[in-house]
């Protein structure tokens, strides 16, 4: 094993491990501070932020020779015998005159800078910093540049690491962004007539380490010392990258995508970032509403409110009288939600017909050069649910799980006298057509965000979560099952699914998916990977079925 | 910590003296005090008639006010440190882009309830732009709740009734103006 030596400690790395000192010191519990380097961008060493002593050691007589000048950290590859020196004088003089140089031409106008409180430039100065700046205060302004229609430059309090630059052309491939000038007067901009424009654009704002490029989304709505921060995961397609949903007083503020190797690397596409809004849309529904006397709402009968406590048993009572029922499972629902649900469904009727709900499919999946791939197929869970309705044993003679046009199907076939579709999507999915497939029904149940042509029609109208206001698993494309807790309550009191299943199951107590997710795995092959604890970065569900 | 603790010195309580026994010191020495405020000159008011008088304004932390600039703008960027500062949660900003080219941002609404505040001087301490102060106002009262949250306009207004009387304090404390 290669052994590194971090300030005179001794660290072994992996015999075919690629780290640089930064990596390797980090293992050693030193952290060397650094602006350019990014670990999933390609190396420039140009800011000298990372500057530290380096030297080799002799294997044999182990005498370690030091290289008489100070090297950039990023650019230094760690290797047997490599010795490691972050705190000494000269490193940290180094240190603070690269921060002395930076805030010259910086305009420090912290107070109303959005990067305030996460900022690099701070962070670094208040610890390798000194304390007096030598030079005159610069104007408290940044001049402001559009580059796109989601982001803006602040383009003084750029401090040139290019890390934005090297994005657009490794990862998005898109090459937007350029440096134009030379020396004291680099800046920052876009090619004239070629604004930033591509759908990860965002992620620019993310690996900038100061305030310079500002998330015109998030821009002057929150000081981010506010936001409480709760790992999620994004429910804008079925990559299901690992995200953190930051939140204050259950209004949520902004997504950024969370490390992780085996799904998004470090980045997350538009889409999933600013598709949060739909969660605090006015026109959401907010009651659990019931036709009076049953009818059908599209007789244009009055509807009554139901309490939340009352809608469990009134549901089942509707749906045993109705007789046969069909249900959809929606791919945006948690695999412990879709469980309960088909465990209600098939306590109300034994031969209860269980579907995929509606897929979204938009356009075709779009891989990016770095790698990311945005999927066609708008949903984080479908693999989850149709595991689930296996488990049920809802496959047909071919083995295969009915999908939403299965069970249109199966309606229009005249097989079904009531229905319970789930739904839950952002936006509209069902139009007036489709919808008439259901109008023969006695009792149809939807339970969605939003009104549609369906809800229009249905005896019970109930209001659905959104994707942060859930908790439980998404299994990704991938076949990766992630585990996230709710990160906000819904408005107005609303429960969620699983809370409303839970006590439709006669379980007492607050819904707790993690015992639900026991259950599952404890019940079937394809879920057994979820009986431990499932680390932050989600597990493999077919690893375990090979086993 | 124990009672056996070698750090712990203990001392007796010294035994009463005859004088100490005797209650009488102590009785003139209370008389004392009662006769010496008899005829001390009286520092209360008869309040509202008479209006208490504020040692010095600049340090009183009465009713807050948001100063204006020179244009006679808010002064306040909406940087939001004041509502970090405040101890009573009773600040809310509203931020939005300025519409001025020399600023980029402003607050869009800003409120205070004065109800929960309690009236500790952090808000001023923190602003960077010396926009908000405490004045010397300090009979506030209301006849609702709702009365009682100023809004950015009514704090405002409460500089112009009183910027006259004291100037913004950033002038006479050396601050930046
Ligand atoms: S805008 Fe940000 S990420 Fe881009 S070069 Fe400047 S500091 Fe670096
Ligand atoms: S005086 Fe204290 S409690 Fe009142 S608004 Fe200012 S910081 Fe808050
Ligand atoms: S601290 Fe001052 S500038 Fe900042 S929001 Fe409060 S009043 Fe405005
Ligand atoms: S991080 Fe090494 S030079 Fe910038």
């Amino acid at each position: 094993m290669p052994t590194v030596i971090v300030d005179g400690k001794e660290i072994e790395i992996g015999a075919d491990e690629r780290l640089n000192c930064i990596e390797a010191a980090r293992r050693g519990g030193a952290e060397i501070p650094h602006y350019c380097w990014h670990p999933g961008l390609t190396v420039v060493a140009s800011c000298r932020m990372c500057l530290i002593e380096t030297g080799s050691r002799d294997a044999a007589t182990g005498k370690v020779t030091m290289v008489p000048k100070l090297v950039p950290a990023c650019q230094t590859p760690a290797k047997d015998g490599t010795v490691i020196v972050t705190e000494s004088q000269l490193v940290k003089e180094s240190r603070a005159r690269v921060e002395e140089a930076l805030l010259i031409d910086h305009p420090i106008d912290c107070p109303i800078c959005d990067k305030a409180g996460e900022c690099l430039l701070q962070d670094y100065h208040f610890e390798h910093g000194q304390p007096e700046r030598r030079a005159d205060l610069h104007p408290f302004t940044s001049r402001k540049r559009e580059m796109g229609s989601t982001v803006t430059l602040f383009v003084d309090r750029c401090v040139m690491c290019t890390r934005c630059v090297r994005f657009t052309r490794e990862i998005s491939g898109s090459a937007e962004l350029m440096v134009i000038n030379r020396g004291a007067k680099e800046e920052i901009d876009v090619f004239p007539g070629f604004p930033l424009e591509n759908k990860l654009s965002g992620n620019v704002v993310d690996l900038c380490p100061v305030g310079a490029l500002g998330d015109k989304d998030f821009l002057y709505q929150q000081r981010v010392w506010f936001l409480k921060a709760e790992d999620n995961v994004c429910g804008g397609c079925a990559t299901g990258c690992s995200i953190r949903t930051e939140h204050n007083q259950d209004t949520v503020y902004r997504l950024k995508p969370r490390e992780n190797p085996h799904v998004n690397k470090w980045w997350m596409c538009d889409d999933g970032r600013y598709g949060w809004h739909h969660l605090h849309d006015p026109s959401r529904l907010v009651e659990a509403r019931r036709a009076a006397g049953g009818r059908a709402r599209r007789e244009g009968g009055a509807d009554d409110t139901i309490e939340w406590s009352d809608v469990g048993r009134r549901l089942r009572d509707d749906l045993g009288a109705a007789g046969r029922l069909a249900v959809a499972v929606s791919p945006m629902l948690t695999t412990e939600e879709a469980w309960m649900l088909c465990a209600v469904a098939r306590s109300i009727d034994p031969q209860a017909f269980l579907a995929v709900g509606h897929v979204p499919i938009d356009g075709a999946d779009e891989t990016y050069p770095g790698g990311f791939t945005i999927r066609a197929e708008k949903c984080p869970n479908r693999l989850g649910v149709e595991g689930v309705i296996a488990v049920f044993g809802g496959v047909d003679a071919a083995g295969r799980v009915p999908g939403w046009n299965a069970l249109l199907d199966h309606v229009r076939a005249g097989e079904a006298d009531a229905a319970w579709i789930t739904a839950a999507y952002p936006g509209g999915w069902i139009d007036e057509e489709t919808a008439e497939a259901f109008a023969s029904l006695s009792c149809l149940v939807v339970q969605d965000l939003f009104e549609s042509p369906l809800s229009r029609m249905a005896v019970w109208k109930l209001p659905a979560a959104g994707f942060a206001e859930r908790a439980g698993t998404w299994v990704n494309a991938a076949h990766r099952a992630q585990v996230f807790q709710q990160a906000i309550r819904p408005p107005a009191g609303v429960w969620p699914e699983g809370r409303l299943y839970w006590s439709m199951l006669g379980r007492r107590g607050l819904y707790d998916a993690e015992a639900v997710r026991r259950q599952i795995a404890d019940s079937s092959p394809t879920f057994a990977a979820l009986a431990g604890d499932v680390p932050a970065t989600g597990i493999d569900l077919r690893i375990q079925q090979l086993a | 910590m124990k009672p056996s603790d070698p750090s712990i010195t203990w001392i007796d309580e010294k035994p009463l003296g005859l004088a100490e026994r005797l209650y009488l010191p102590l009785f003139i020495q209370g008389l004392t005090t009662t006769a010496r405020h008899l005829v001390s000159p009286k520092v209360t008011v008869s309040y509202p008639e008479q209006r208490p008088k504020v040692g010095n304004p600049l340090i009183y932390r009465g009713v807050h006010r948001l100063n204006r600039d020179e244009e006679g703008r808010v002064k306040c960027v909406a940087c939001f440190l004041c509502a970090t500062a405040c101890p009573a949660h009773c600040i809310d900003i509203v931020a939005t882009e300025s519409p001025w080219p020399d600023r980029e941002k402003y607050p869009e609404s800003f409120q205070i309830d004065e109800l929960r505040c309690i009236f500790c001087g952090m808000c001023e301490e923190a602003c960077p732009v010396d926009a908000i102060e405490l004045t010397s106002l300090l009979d506030l009262t209301g006849k609702s709740r709702e009365e009682m949250i100023f809004d950015k306009e009514k704090l405002l207004s409460v500089y112009d009734m009183t910027k006259d009387a004291e100037p913004m304090k950033s002038d006479s404390l050396g601050g930046t103006l």
